[in-house]
């Protein structure tokens, strides 16, 4: 198990009702985290859409987490 | 240079950051807060960013459009907060010898920020509704 600070926004953040949380994961990837915790917010979102990034850098769904690390979840961006 | 602001963006003076005596030309592309979007009436919006992420995947985006097409210099600001209809939510400025180069990046880089950083918009309607734009859920999620 992996300690791992999750931290959601926008849509991800409003459905959670919280910003972030620290969780104890069996993970291994990014997607992992994104997957174990898609129902915390209750999230239909497709992975594809959405984006990740760790410890404030963007990362691919593939990339490995450790244990301490912050996981950033994005929902779909929309700038400009 | 690309910089988030809560405050209202000034195009002159952003406009004059960039003159400079080898550049033959200056292209701007200037995003404005539309009150129509997929059928429905906005009122307002607002912006969220994440601005380390944001900040940082912005220069990529700067440095890449700058091997691409090679300019003199460029600038990009994005609004967060509250906006309304008519303000400008961001502006790109490409300050390039030739119009080819200041076109191609700047288009180049208003394409990539829009796909590549981390801001999320959420539109509030007429009718009391809201939702975040491009996200599957918005049709469900608007009005809860």
């Amino acid at each position: 198990m992996k300690r791992i600070t999750v931290r959601y926004f926008a849509l991800f953040r409003e459905q959670a009702g919280i910003s972030e949380e620290t969780l104890e994961l069996d993970v291994e990837t990014a997607r992992d985290v994104f997957e174990q915790t898609r129902g915390r917010y209750g999230s239909s979102e497709p992975r594809g859409h959405c984006k990740v990034a760790i410890n404030d850098e963007l990362a691919q769904w593939s990339s490995p987490v450790r244990d301490g690390d912050t996981v950033l979840l994005f929902p779909p961006v929309a700038g400009g | 240079m690309l910089e988030i602001t809560e405050q209202s963006i000034d195009p002159t003076a952003l406009r004059e950051s960039l003159a400079d005596p080898g550049a033959g030309g200056l292209c701007v592309f200037e995003g404005w807060v539309r009150n129509r979007n997929e059928g429905q009436e906005v009122l307002r919006l607002e912006y969220e960013v994440y601005e380390p992420v944001a900040i940082a995947e912005g220069e990529r985006v700067l440095d890449e459009a700058r091997q691409r097409h090679p300019f003199i210099s460029a600038r990009c600001v994005h609004r967060e907060g509250s906006l309304e209809i008519g303000d400008l939510a961001v502006w790109v400025g490409v300050a390039a010898e030739h119009r080819d180069e200041a076109f191609k990046a700047c288009r180049y880089i208003i394409d990539e920020i829009k796909m590549r950083l981390p801001i999320w918009k959420k539109e509030h309607y007429v009718n009391g509704d809201s939702g975040w734009v491009n996200c599957e859920r918005c049709a469900q999620h608007s009005g809860e």
